[in-house]
């Protein structure tokens, strides 16, 4: 829903790293976000290439990777990733259903980049 | 040539975020981001919270909304200090419009600062604002199953206001299923069942407003 605002803040982050490394030409970004992120990745697409047209990184590629949930019990400490369908899975070990932490599953970062 | 980076895409909110907890930490204010969907009952429990603790504590309230400044009118016709941001279309606050806001506001002396974000269960659960606790807001006419389909705002939140309890009779509502699923991801998750309509369970949520301002001023 505010995917747009997301990918200015992409392109920010990305035009800074390009003057870093003193590259002119992006071709490629890949983004990994975490499935409870709240984001579209399509929507996200769009936007990218809404704000890079008429600019020189326009015609880069945007790759989005799914980063998968992992859940800790708060019973018995096991670690699980369950299907983003059903995040509310019980423990697989002990069957314990409640106060789960979430280790992984929220993060949303700019990976790497292909340019020269 | 590939080029490794790994950089947060919100880095830039999140550190005016941090920039907030710093002067907010130096005031010694407590900073509460309330974030639900519209017409669970925000602004009417805000109305109630700030007229009752009037006389114990200084509060005073950011309003979010997309347009007008309704919000903010009914908080300060309270005596609370009241700042309205309009996003004019964003579906949630953000840093940068707070750090704006504060220039509307005296924090001198203040207890607590409440956020009131736009009404939306999914976006505001993403954007820090340099709070110390989100509070999630859900109203018994909702239906108890929203913790399900939101799980990131609830996971995020320390307290969850249960509100509308006075509808109870009228509504299919299970507090146990709503409260089961809100702490699935959150063991740690404060539940109170209110009504700001009749009073009924302010008194928990009131104490829990006292201990943690007392828990920020000795921090």
């Amino acid at each position: 829903m505010h995917e747009l605002s997301i990918a200015q803040g992409l392109v920010a982050i990305i035009k800074e790293e390009m003057e870093k490394h003193e590259v002119t030409k992006l071709h490629s970004v890949r983004v990994a976000y975490g499935q409870m992120a709240a984001l579209v990745p399509e929507a996200l697409t769009f936007a990218f290439e809404a704000c890079t047209l008429g600019t020189d990184m326009e015609g880069a590629t945007l790759e989005m990777v799914p980063i998968p949930v992992i859940l800790k019990c708060s019973e018995c400490g096991e670690q699980f990733s369950p299907d983003k369908s059903d995040l509310f899975m019980p423990c697989p070990n002990c069957d314990e259903g409640l106060g789960h932490e979430v280790l992984q599953g929220k993060e949303l970062y700019l990976d790497n980049m292909e340019a020269e | 040539m590939d080029i490794p980076v790994i950089r947060n895409i919100l880095e830039a909110n999140d550190r005016i975020s941090n920039q907030l907890r710093k002067i907010f930490k130096a005031k010694q204010i407590l900073v509460l981001n309330l974030i639900s969907s519209p017409g669970s009952g925000k602004t009417s429990t805000l109305e109630r919270t700030l007229t009752d603790l009037r006389d114990e504590l200084k509060m005073a309230v950011i309003e979010g909304d997309l347009v007008t400044d309704n919000d903010a009118r009914r908080v300060a016709a309270t005596g609370a200090q009241a700042v309205q941001i309009n996003t004019d279309g964003a579906c949630h606050l953000d840093s940068s419009m707070v750090l704006q806001a504060l220039d509307s506001l005296d924090l001198e002396g203040l207890d607590i600062l409440f956020v009131e974000n736009v009404g939306n269960l999914v976006c505001p659960a993403e954007f820090e604002v340099g709070e110390d606790y989100k509070i999630s807001l859900l109203s018994v006419t909702e239906g108890d199953d929203k913790p399900e389909k939101y799980p990131l705002l609830f996971a995020e939140s320390q307290v969850m206001l249960l509100n509308k309890t006075d509808l109870l009779p009228y509504v299919d509502f299970s507090l146990e299923r709503a409260s089961k699923f809100a702490k699935a991801l959150n063991k740690n998750l404060d539940i109170f069942p209110i009504s700001c309509k009749t009073a009924e369970g302010m008194g928990a949520w009131y104490d829990w407003l006292r201990a943690k301002t007392k828990e920020k001023k000795e921090a």
